[in-house]
Order: structure tokens, then sequence, then C-alpha cells
């Protein structure tokens, strides 16, 4: 957990950004839905000044609001603040009195990618995090034309993630709730000793997913970098009905892509899909599902073992051939891992249905974009007499909407962070948390 | 076909229709009538080999989602470790359908009939029946909301050795290193012997051999791990007993204590067991 107080220095980085960001925001930048190009590949190259222009001692003499008890205006206007990985996410939300059905103000991101072979390291990650969060957080604001007043709640990621991103979004969220007065929502705290810590990224991404795309109680499919479960939402909770055994569906992909030194921008898993739409080779890979579970870190060893016969600079008899005698290219390899790797995922998803009854499938998360995947998950729900419901890429992907949403959510049932509790972990399961707004 | 487990309600059956499948030959032209359909595998009732003998047919579709090499393979694996599961357990003299005929390129599978019911039915039969007897004894007075079938089971000495047959065959399986990877009690049948056939007209339903059924997500472990497998096996069984009747669960008691005495080892099944209660049967990701 960190410690409420940052250093000093940190703090002042966020008050000399907070004064100069107007500058450095992209000002070709309109509409709703941006995503901030990337204009900085590497977070040390960021010029991050190291004297602080203003006194940081300001922010703790501010007396934060404590009525943090929802008002009845409407409508209410969340802002969420997403990191758990190498995405920074700020994203402002308003639920309208009426409905639940949120309406997007704003939602920007900013990746940080690494060169190719190799991964986002927590620490570079962190960095990045550090520079982008105020000046999209400007321009959230900027955006969707709301003023500091105007927003009610300040959300944030709890976890699970990685740590330092975590951290430095969390730190970024606690000084924005000080210097605002506003309050915080990170945790879900009404569950008692049991909600130590919540999965607010887990069923954050499921809400979004079930608001945006309007699917009564489905089989949920979560997939991510992170992340790889089969859940069901039954009696306030969500269930979780499969899940890996090992790595995640995505950290399965995206360290493929390393092994192919397969560039990270925009993201990995886009550019082995685009990769395998060339492939016609299927290679034998080892396919691991086991009951509603399933196996991913052994599939990636053995595609790791076979990319090796793809060097060209080995003899043609060493390459990695087909049975016919044709070499074996990247294509195919990509083709391969993905049909092999999907077709578990599509079925341990069909197990679930078959288990609780439900035709419908909704599949959230990063790799939920994945064309492919959700193809083949419209051929299982047809064949099974249902359907499946997707999110588009600005949803898929880790965005601040998604906690802005939730936050809100909770916040409306009357939970807040206090901000002594409002630390960050980085493992928590999905059915820990307590899901108060639904039936 | 997975176990159930994470639901505290059963859930409604599916309501759903398949798109037909044509049914590979020899049986494309055959009346079949489904019996039950999982994720994985339809399920027939027909003959095989001669018009009498009842027979099930086992067919795993192909899945049009999936690459058909990889169906093919997957098919063929899965079906072959079936069957080879089957004949092995079978000879080990554990009471389990016979394999009658496959073919892995079509993916069918015959098994033997095997008549009878499942034990969910034998279950809920007999809290039927107890329930009766209890308001038939109550006679006049207000009837009592949840009779106290724990009270009961110390006469029922009927289906307590019921429960022993069910511990004892789990235990064989489990002790020739077979975990069977869905133990419902749907997957449990008892069928009647030629002597019970004589006393069902006396209304003592609960003889019989236990046979068990659906080994589609059997396995054979040989390692470290088949402590955990086996308990889980367990867990899914007792989670099945709890919804059938809340009161049923002590009955489960009575598994478990033939269970622990059936094989070497058990014992340390029964510890695990406990830890895999506490978490349910996910392992925490904590660590």
């Amino acid at each position: 957990m960190t410690t409420v107080h940052g250093k000093s220095d940190r703090l002042s980085i966020y008050n000399f950004i907070f004064a100069q960001s107007d500058y450095l925001i992209d000002k070709t930048s309109h509409g709703h839905d941006l995503i901030v190009p990337s204009h900085t590949r590497d977070p040390r190259k960021l010029s991050i000044p190291s004297t602080a222009p203003l006194n940081c001692s300001t922010i703790y003499t501010r007396t934060p609001n404590t009525t943090y008890l929802p008002s009845p205006k409407a409508p209410m206007i969340a802002l969420g603040l997403e990191g758990s990985a190498n995405k920074i996410g700020i994203g402002l939300v308003s639920h309208p009195s009426t409905s639940k059905s949120p309406i997007v103000l704003a939602n920007l991101r900013h990746t940080y990618n690494s060169p190719a072979g190799t991964g986002f390291l927590p620490k570079d990650t962190a960095l990045h995090h550090r520079a982008w969060v105020v000046r999209l957080i400007k321009q959230c604001l900027h955006q969707a034309n709301v003023k500091v007043e105007d927003v009610d709640v300040i959300c944030y990621t709890k976890g699970p993630g990685m740590g330092a991103p975590l951290q430095s979004v969390a730190l970024a969220a606690r000084t924005v709730s000080l210097l605002w007065g506003k309050p915080l929502v990170g945790v879900n705290h009404c569950v008692g000793p049991l909600a130590q810590a919540d999965t607010m990224r887990i069923y954050t991404d499921i809400e979004m997913g079930r608001s945006i795309t309007r699917a009564s109680n489905p089989v949920v499919l979560y997939v991510s970098g992170g992340n790889t479960q089969v859940i069901a939402y039954s009696s306030h909770r969500y269930r979780i009905f499969g899940e890996t055994l090992d790595i995640a569906i995505g950290n399965c992909i995206d360290r493929f892509a390393r092994t192919l030194m397969i560039p990270n921008d925009p993201f990995p898993g886009y550019n082995v899909e685009q990769l395998a739409k060339k492939g016609k080779n299927l290679v034998d890979l080892p396919y691991a599902v086991k009951g509603m579970d399933a196996s991913f870190s052994g599939i990636l060893a053995a595609a790791d073992l076979l990319a090796k016969g793809l060097d060209e600079e080995l003899p043609v008899e060493k390459r990695l051939k087909t049975e016919e005698g044709e070499l074996v290219t990247r294509e195919d390899m990509c083709f391969s891992l993905q049909e092999t790797v999907y077709a578990m995922l599509v079925e341990i998803t069909e197990r679930a249905m078959a288990h609780v009854g439900s035709s419908q499938v909704l599949v959230v998360g990063g790799v939920g974009s994945n064309e492919r995947l959700q193809q083949m998950m419209g051929l299982m729900a047809r064949d099974r007499g249902g359907n499946v419901f997707a999110t588009d890429e600005r949803f898929c992907i880790d965005n601040g909407i998604m906690i802005a949403h939730a936050g809100l959510l909770e916040y409306e049932t009357g939970i807040t962070t206090r901000l002594e509790d409002s630390g960050v972990t980085q493992r928590f399961r999905t059915d820990e948390v307590y899901v108060g707004w639904r039936q | 076909m997975a176990p159930s487990v994470d639901t505290p309600d059963p859930p409604p059956p599916p309501t759903l229709t398949r798109t037909p499948h044509t049914l590979p030959a020899p049986f494309t032209n055959s009346s079949l009538s489904v019996l039950t359909q999982g994720a994985e595998a339809l399920v027939y009732r027909t003959t095989f080999l001669t018009p009498n003998t009842p027979c099930v047919l086992k067919y795993r579709p192909p899945k049009p989602y999936r690459h058909p090499t990889l169906d093919k393979r997957l098919t063929k694996a899965r079906l072959l470790a079936e069957a080879r599961v089957l004949v092995r357990v079978r000879k080990e003299g554990i009471k389990v359908p016979a394999v009658l005929g496959g073919d892995w390129e079509n993916g069918w599978l015959v098994l033997e009939w095997v008549g009878g019911s499942t034990v969910r039915r034998v279950l809920d039969g007999w809290v039927e029946s107890v329930q009766r007897r209890l308001a038939d004894a109550e006679g006049g007075r207000e009837q009592v909301e949840q009779p106290d079938l724990e009270a009961q089971v110390g006469g029922e000495e009927e289906i307590l050795d019921l429960m022993r047959r069910i511990g004892r065959a789990v235990g064989k399986l489990h002790g020739i290193g077979v975990v069977h990877g869905d133990l419902t009690t749907s997957n449990l049948m008892l069928r009647p012997t030629p002597k019970a056939n004589v006393a069902e007209k006396t209304g003592q339903l609960l003889d019989g051999d236990i046979v068990l059924i659906d080994f589609g997500l059997a396995s054979q472990t040989t390692t470290q791990q088949q402590d955990e497998d086996r308990a889980v096996d367990l867990y899914v069984l007792e989670r099945a007993f709890a919804a059938t009747h809340p009161s049923a669960e002590p009955l489960f008691q009575e598994v478990l204590k033939e269970y622990g005495e059936s094989y070497n080892g058990a014992k340390k099944v029964l510890k695990r067991l406990a830890d895999v209660r506490l978490r349910g049967r996910k392992r925490s990701m904590l660590g």
C-alpha cells in the first residue's frame, strides 16, 4: 500500500505540469473519444524538471470537502483515472439521474510502447503515466467543456495491475481529490473485511460492456493482457466459472510477439492479428483446456520453441516445415497461435453457457477487440441460438471511462474511499466485489 | 458437462435449439432420441449391433468455429482418451459402461446402455418419500415446513448403505489413479441388480450397483497434482448433494467415511478436501 503523502518532489512535478501543461496538449484533438497519439516512445526522453516552481505545502493546507454524500443534483459527473498497465486512460462520464446508462463526455488514452522485442517495465511505465496524467486530465476537462466545480467524484484504479503504474495514478487521483476537494472512489468497502481490496478494473470492464451493448445477463468472457476469465453474474457477485491456470491470454500473445520481434505499436495483439490474416498453415501447438479452465504458458513455450525454426539464417533442412514440406512463415505461426488459443477461449465460454443456460456472450477486455475471436465466438453463439456482444476498441482496451462509470455507480450507492484507504493492490479477484447496484 | 459448483441454485435447463446435426453413418437414418446435450457432445439412445441391444451414442459434432485440422485432432484425442479410460477402469473391476464401438474420424462412441436411474433421481425420490411419511405421521397436526430429515437418517439403513456404495465406488476409481472430472449425482447411476428387481415390488428401490458414467473430463494423473484433483472430485460431488436437498448433506458424511477406508492415501485426500472447501473449487491466485 502506498502512503498518503508522496514525496514532495513528486507532488511538485504535478504542480508544475498543471501550470505548464496547456502548452503540451495536442491542440488538433477534438470530438469526444480521442486517443491521444503517441508522441514519445521512451518515457525517459520526457523532460521533467527537477526543481519545484510551486510550493507544494499549499496542497496540504487545503481542507478537503468532508461532506461526501451524493448531492441530488443531476447529472453527476465522474473523472476516471486508469493506469494499471502500459496505458494511461482518463475519462469523464456523466450519469443522468433518471437512467443509469452513462454518457461519455471525454475518453483520452496514451500508451507507453516499449521497443519491439521488449515488454514494458513497471518503473518506465510509471514514469510515463506520471508524465502524462496531468496533461490528459486537463485535456479531458477542456474537451468535455466541464468545469472543475462540476465534477462530483474522482475514481481511480485500485487494482489489480502492475504496482508502480497503479501507484503513480493513485497518487495523481489523491492529489486531484485534495486539490479540488472532491471525494475519491477507488475501493469497494461495503463487503467489510472481505473487501480489503477490489477488482474494480474487471467489473468496470464488465459494467461498461453491459451498458454499452445492453446485453441481458450474458456469460462474460474477460480477456486482456492480465486477465482471462469466464464470468457470470449471480446474487450480487460476478462468479468466475473458468479462468486461466497460469498466464493471461493477452500476455501469451504479447510475449510471442516479442519472440518474433513484432512491434508493440499500437499494441502487439493487433500486429499479431494482422500477420495472422496472411497465415494459412496450421502448426501443431498444444491445446490445454481443463474443464472450464485453460492454460496458456505451455502453448507459449511450445510456440517460442517452434519459432526458433523460422530463422532464415538456418540451413533449409533445419528450418520449420509443414507436413507437405512447405516452409513455415511468421504469418503461419501467428495464425496457428491465434487459432489455438481462441478456440480454447470459445470452448470454455461454451461450457459456461451450457452450464448456466445462457445463449448470450459478452466479450470484454483488450483481446476482445480481436476480429477473429469475435468471429469464432459468433459462430459458436449462433449454433446455440444466441449472439455475441463485443465493445469496440475504445472501450475494450483499458480506458478511464470504465473506471469513472463503475466508480460513479458505487458513489451513487453512497460509497467513497477515505484518503488513508486510497492505496492500491496488485492482486484481486473479480468475485471479491459486492455489486450493490445490480439486482 | 462442467462441474456445477459456483452457482447456488441449479440453473434452468437451456431452452436453446441447436441446428440439427446430420449424424454420421451408420446412424444417419436410425431413429434416435436425444438424452442430453452438453457443450461437447450430443447423447442419444439407440441400438447397436443387434436391434435388441440398447446403447448410448455419444456424438461430438464438428465445431464450426474451430480450424478443421484442429477440430479433427481434438475430437480424436478426446474420444480416444474417454474410451481408453473407460476400458481401463472396467478392466480394474469398477462398474462403468462398456465401450461397444467408436469412430474417431467421425466423432462417435457407442457405450453400453446402463439401466436404472441416476443417483440424483433416487435421492430426490427418497427425500420426497421421507417427507410424505413424516407428513402422514404428523396426522392432524399442522404440517412442519422442514421435516427433520437428519433425525430420520439414523433409521434408514438402506440409504446409508447406498452412500457407502457410492463412497466405495469413488474410492476405487481414485485408488487406481483415475479422476472423474465431473463427479455429480447425475453422473452416478444406480443399476438395479436382478435381485433388486424383485425387491422393487416391495418398495426397496435403493438396492443395486453404482455405475459411474460420463468420463468426458476424466484424467489419469499420476503425480502430486492427484490429491488436489481427487479432492475437487469429492467437492463437486458434495456440492451436488447439497444442491439436491439441504438435509441430504449429512448423508454425504457417510460417503466420505467409506471413501476414507477405501484405499491408501484416501485420508490425505479428505484433508485436502477441507482446503478445497474453504476456498471453493478455484485456487486463489495470490502469491
